[in-house]
């Protein structure tokens, strides 16, 4: 059972040791003159601000998060649309009453500032 | 027949229709005190609800099991949510964290409890476990600005998360031994079919994730620190219903699986160490805390030990024992939580030396406190003697009556530190003037301290209720 996996394990051996082989000759062989235009971000790229690291404010992540819970949701309309003719009433009462639910959450959301930047 | 089904788990249903309209109407007034009043009127009606016999049977395709013991469990749900509440609102103002959210928050929470309690699924079970357990988190962290609310949300969160995730594997796994999700049809095929040891397992992380919700030894390390961290009235209602709830859902696994447990010498002997451990080290641990949030935070592990002893007894006389309980258990708990939230100050004014000399100035809260912890010890004439003598009752009646003599021997090492309090209240000088001078009694406490008394003179009536449940819960 296992062994029949071992030409797919040497595989990615080689891939491994030749990526190891061929950056290190880069690293090894390959000159090196840093000129200016050489240490910018890439050709056609943005021009680098500040350093990586630095804050970012806490209304992003709220705005993240409310976009990822509703984005999910919506995830259970495709299946519904797909048998929609099949499933006809009984599948379209328990839809509106989802979206009911979700749209009380966005009302909650837009009235208490959820998505007010400043 | 959907109308049939949302008719069937009207409870349910009223309380996600309820939650949306507190929703609604928290998002447009903007009133903490209106919603509170509405959350207020939304347990009122639960309660009301549960007082009347209703049909039962299986909605939505069995995925949940109305019957008397779901009954029974969603009263104590419904009741301690609304007495929590009644008691958080001094608290909040005092503490500046007056949000109408809070009690939407703890609706939800109910609402989880609820559906935990009615689950004929195990999917249902797990949704109604983590909307349970997701509520209590924020609740736990709900100051925001307290450095140690934040550590105690964080460590709960992370925790329950991780013992989420094995609750979760030990379905998955149960499933895969059985192959059925719906807990009676899983009973059916362990009678025909003798259980895998694949099922041992999942049986075994499922009831991980159970253990660490009841805080039973050893996953127990994570309850003092939340509790003592969390606002006080969130730790009345974590340390109560949400045990109750777990309390109520691992009974319905348990008895959907007991043609394999019962009479199994394995299980017993796991689960019974279990339950001597947890009253053990939650009694001694006890001993040594000064801070009173930490002391109930142990008293409560010790608490889920005696209840596991009516699990290990496996009977319905057990079962019935651990309703019944459940709901004085949780009676007086959160009246002693409601008392030191009256009595905390700016997260100070915790420890047992703080309450010296109440009785001087405040005879009544120091009698309310002083009943809430004589019936926490199980002195009778109180409910929590009842409660304890029906669970020892029940060990002896299945032949356990070495658990039952360790449980005594751990409730009688618990009246030093329940005595600790009464002594410092009745016996100290105050520590300084008009110590307690803004302390202002809560009726819902004089309502507490008489509901506990009362269950512990008349049980006879409840006790037929949780007798009851049990008789009818299973048996279709």
């Amino acid at each position: 059972m296992i062994e029949s996996y071992l030409p797919i394990f040497i595989q990615i051996g080689i891939a491994i040791l030749l990526g190891l082989l061929l950056s290190g000759l880069g690293i090894f062989i390959g000159v090196k003159r840093r000129t200016k235009q050489k240490l910018t971000s890439y050709e056609s790229g943005l021009e680098p601000v500040g350093a990586a690291k630095h804050r970012v404010s806490v209304k992003y992540y709220l705005v993240a998060m409310l976009f990822i819970i509703f984005d999910i949701e919506v995830i259970f309309m495709y299946p519904w649309a797909v048998s929609f003719r099949e499933l006809g009433v009984s599948g379209l009462i328990p839809m509106l009453t989802f979206g009911l639910l979700l749209l009380a959450g966005y009302y909650y959301i837009l009235r208490k500032g959820g998505l007010e930047w400043d | 027949m959907a109308l049939h089904d949302l008719l069937l788990a009207l409870p349910i249903t009223f309380a996600t229709l309820w939650t949306i309209l507190l929703i609604v109407v928290e998002a447009t007034a903007k009133r903490a005190q209106l919603t509170f009043s509405l959350t207020s009127v939304g347990f009122l009606i639960l309660i009301t609800m549960m007082l009347f016999p209703s049909e039962q049977g299986y909605a939505f395709g069995e995925m949940l099991r109305l019957s008397p013991y779901s009954q029974f469990a969603n009263f104590v749900f419904a009741l301690s949510g609304l007495l929590v509440i009644t008691l958080s609102q001094s608290y909040l103002a005092k503490e500046n964290i007056h949000f109408g959210e809070y009690y939407i928050i703890v609706f939800i929470a109910t609402l989880g409890m609820m559906l935990m309690a009615s689950a004929a699924h195990m999917v249902v079970l797990f949704i109604g476990l983590e909307i349970m357990s997701i509520a209590l988190y924020v609740l736990a962290g709900i100051m925001r600005k307290d450095l140690r609310a934040n550590e105690a949300a964080m460590k709960y969160f992370l925790l329950g998360a991780f013992s989420s995730g094995f609750f979760l594997y030990g379905i998955s796994l149960i499933y895969g031994a059985t192959g059925e999700m719906t807990l009676f049809k899983i009973g059916i095929y362990l009678q025909e079919n003798s259980a895998t040891s694949l099922f041992w397992i999942g049986l075994s992380l499922m009831m991980v994730g159970f253990l660490f919700k009841i805080s039973a030894v050893p996953f127990h390390q994570w309850t003092p620190d939340v509790y003592e961290g969390s606002p006080t009235p969130s730790t009345a209602l974590m340390s109560t219903a949400s045990k109750a709830a777990a309390f109520t859902a691992l009974i319905t696994v348990v008895l959907n699986v007991s043609s394999q447990t019962e009479n199994n010498s394995n299980w017993i002997f796991a689960l019974s160490t279990i339950a001597v451990l947890t009253m053990v080290v939650g009694n001694i641990a006890a001993l040594s805390q000064d801070n009173l949030k930490r002391m109930l935070a142990f008293s409560s592990i010790a608490h889920a030990g005696y209840m596991l002893v009516g699990i290990v007894a496996g009977s319905d006389a057990g079962y019935s024992a651990v309703l019944y309980y459940a709901l004085v258990y949780s009676l007086m708990n959160i009246g002693a939580f409601g008392v030191i939230a009256l009595i905390e100050q700016q997260r100070e004014l915790t420890s047992a030396s703080d309450y010296a000399g109440l009785f001087k100035e405040k005879p009544l809260l120091a009698g309310v406190m002083a009943l809430f912890m004589l019936s926490l010890t199980g002195i009778p004439p109180f409910g929590g003697f009842i409660g304890k003598y029906k669970l020892f009752a029940a060990a002896v009646e299945s032949g356990l009556s070495w658990l039952a003599v360790v449980g005594v021997l751990a409730s009688a090492v618990s009246a030093y530190y329940y005595l600790r309090v009464v002594v410092f209240m009745f016996m100290r000088e105050p520590q300084a003037e008009n110590q307690f001078e803004g302390v202002v009694l809560n009726p819902t406490l004089v309502l507490i301290a008489l509901l506990v008394f009362l269950l512990g003179i008349f049980p006879t009536g409840m006790l037929r209720f949780a007798g009851e449940a049990m008789k009818f819960a299973f048996n279709m």
